[in-house]
């Protein structure tokens, strides 16, 4: 029920469904996503570099929903094959994304649960409402005690702030954004025009759940090449496998990608939104 | 060391010289970020519970654990002794440790003995094991709509449930794991 009704929503969008490959020479180099290995090559952990070569090659909005895999990543929440669904348009930025996944998330409550909201995190979440904004630097002033995020990515503490005392108060009663990421957590991110620190990159909360992750897209063919460079340093340092650079999909990126905006979406951790369910584990028909 | 990835429930870990072992376990990323564990510990030797978050960076300590094969021999009134079937060396293990199984120990068994630091810890009794009862009431037939089971004493007064149909003489199997009847083995 829940992929019929997306695929119903952007098919009516003119949204063009396509597939990319799932065994690849070259998973998006990413500071903390590791890729499983398949023989030589990769199983992907996100169709993202091959959906925006797409977009370089003019198809201007296309979706995907399959799998993806991510190694080490077992828990309550998460699981190391899951389903993404991502979405891209041409000439649009992480605004457009969130007009655009505010309309789905209001389809789907209408058609699953007939607008009355989603019970999930311990109360109904309603998604027909005023969505609550929050920018990442706002949450750490109100939630952090004092820390900010800049010290706290310094300290290396980012994520359990984030996980411990942000990500409890988010979502409740209505979906919150958390938007404006400083650029370390953003890779694949635009930087704000008006502050350089700052990224256009914003992540969907339901009930204390992350679901979503937007971004207006970096096409700086230079600044993508300096950043998987970066990674690829980090990763290296920290005793982690260092992935190939994706020439093609620089090359891309040289050849000219539209400003454009793309989300990803855990299918199974909307579906355990819409189920009301406590673990991943609930919402799949077999988990390792 | 461990690796922040190795940690699951079950794991025996050491934190500051101390032996914990891992009984919950959560596994959080945010997304893009970097992976946190949370675990709940409790101590290996006084059951004291913690709850400790790792990063995916942090090493951990293995605790020097050793497990043996080693037979019960007797008990010299305040130890159990064990021993090494291959060295014949002989090993004391204090009632606190063996605690309510030594009602469950019988003669030569084959017992697995955990070390921590060269210090016996814990002992893993085999699964189950046979023992007569010594003392029980004949079973009341047309009784079985209140009662299934009823009391019956082992050889050192130790009492557990018993199906109605077992009678004082027969020998009995028992799971070490619950305390609990399992089966009956032989007839008096």
């Amino acid at each position: 029920m829940l992929t019929r009704s997306i695929r119903g929503f952007f098919h009516e969008r003119h949204f063009l469904e396509i597939d990319t490959p799932v065994r690849l020479p070259a998973p998006a180099l990413e500071d903390y996503i590791d890729a499983e290995p398949a023989g030589p090559w990769y199983l992907r952990t996100s169709p993202e570099l091959h959906m925006k070569r797409l977009l370089v090659a003019g198809y201007e909005r296309i979706f995907q929903i399959g799998p993806c895999f991510r190694q080490g990543e077992r828990g309550r929440l998460h699981l190391p094959e899951f389903t993404m669904l991502e979405w891209y348009r041409a000439w649009s930025d992480y605004r457009g994304m969130l007009s655009d996944t505010m309309d789905l998330l209001r389809h789907l409550d209408r058609t699953l649960n007939g607008g009355s909201g989603c019970e999930f995190g311990g109360g109904t979440v309603d998604v027909q409402s005023e969505w609550q904004e929050l920018t990442v630097d706002e949450a750490f002033a109100e939630f952090a005690d004092g820390v900010s995020a800049g010290e706290a990515i310094a300290e290396g503490t980012f994520e359990s702030v984030l996980v411990d005392r942000i990500e409890p108060h988010l979502g409740h009663g209505r979906p919150t954004i958390l938007k404006d990421y400083p650029v370390a957590m953003a890779a694949l991110a635009r930087p704000k025009e008006d502050d350089a620190g700052r990224a256009e990159r914003w992540e969907l909360y339901i009930g204390g759940l992350e679901l979503a992750n937007a971004y207006s897209e970096l096409t700086d063919a230079t600044e993508q090449r300096r950043r998987f460079e970066a990674t690829a340093e980090l990763r290296r340092r920290e005793g982690r496998d260092v992935y190939p650079l994706d020439v093609p999909f620089l090359e891309a990126l040289e050849h000219g990608m539209p400003p454009s905006g793309g989300i990803a979406l855990g299918v199974d951790r909307l579906a355990m939104v819409f189920a009301g369910a406590d673990r991943i584990d609930d919402v799949v028909a077999f988990a390792p | 060391m461990f690796n922040a990835s190795d940690l699951r429930k079950g794991l025996k870990i050491e934190i500051d010289g101390e032996p914990w072992i891992v009984t919950e376990f959560d596994f959080c990323k945010p997304g893009k970020g970097q992976a946190l564990y949370r675990c709940r510990l409790k101590h290996m030797l006084n059951g004291n519970g913690m709850d400790r978050t790792f990063r995916s960076v942090d090493k951990i300590d293995k605790p020097d654990l050793m497990q043996k094969d080693m037979m019960y021999s007797y008990c010299d009134g305040v130890n159990y002794v064990f021993m090494d079937p291959e060295t014949y060396e002989e090993v004391l293990v204090g009632s606190d440790v063996i605690g309510d199984q030594s009602h469950f120990l019988i003669e030569e068994a084959n017992c697995e003995v955990l070390f921590y630091r060269e210090k016996p810890v814990e002992v893993t009794l085999p699964t189950f094991i046979e023992k007569e009862i010594v003392e029980t009431e004949p079973g009341a037939r047309g009784d079985t709509a209140t009662n299934v089971t009823k009391p019956a004493k082992l050889d050192d007064g130790y009492e557990i449930q018993v199906p109605l149909f077992v009678n004082q003489g027969d020998v009995v199997k028992i799971d070490t794991r619950t305390g609990q009847y399992s089966e009956r083995v032989s007839k008096a």
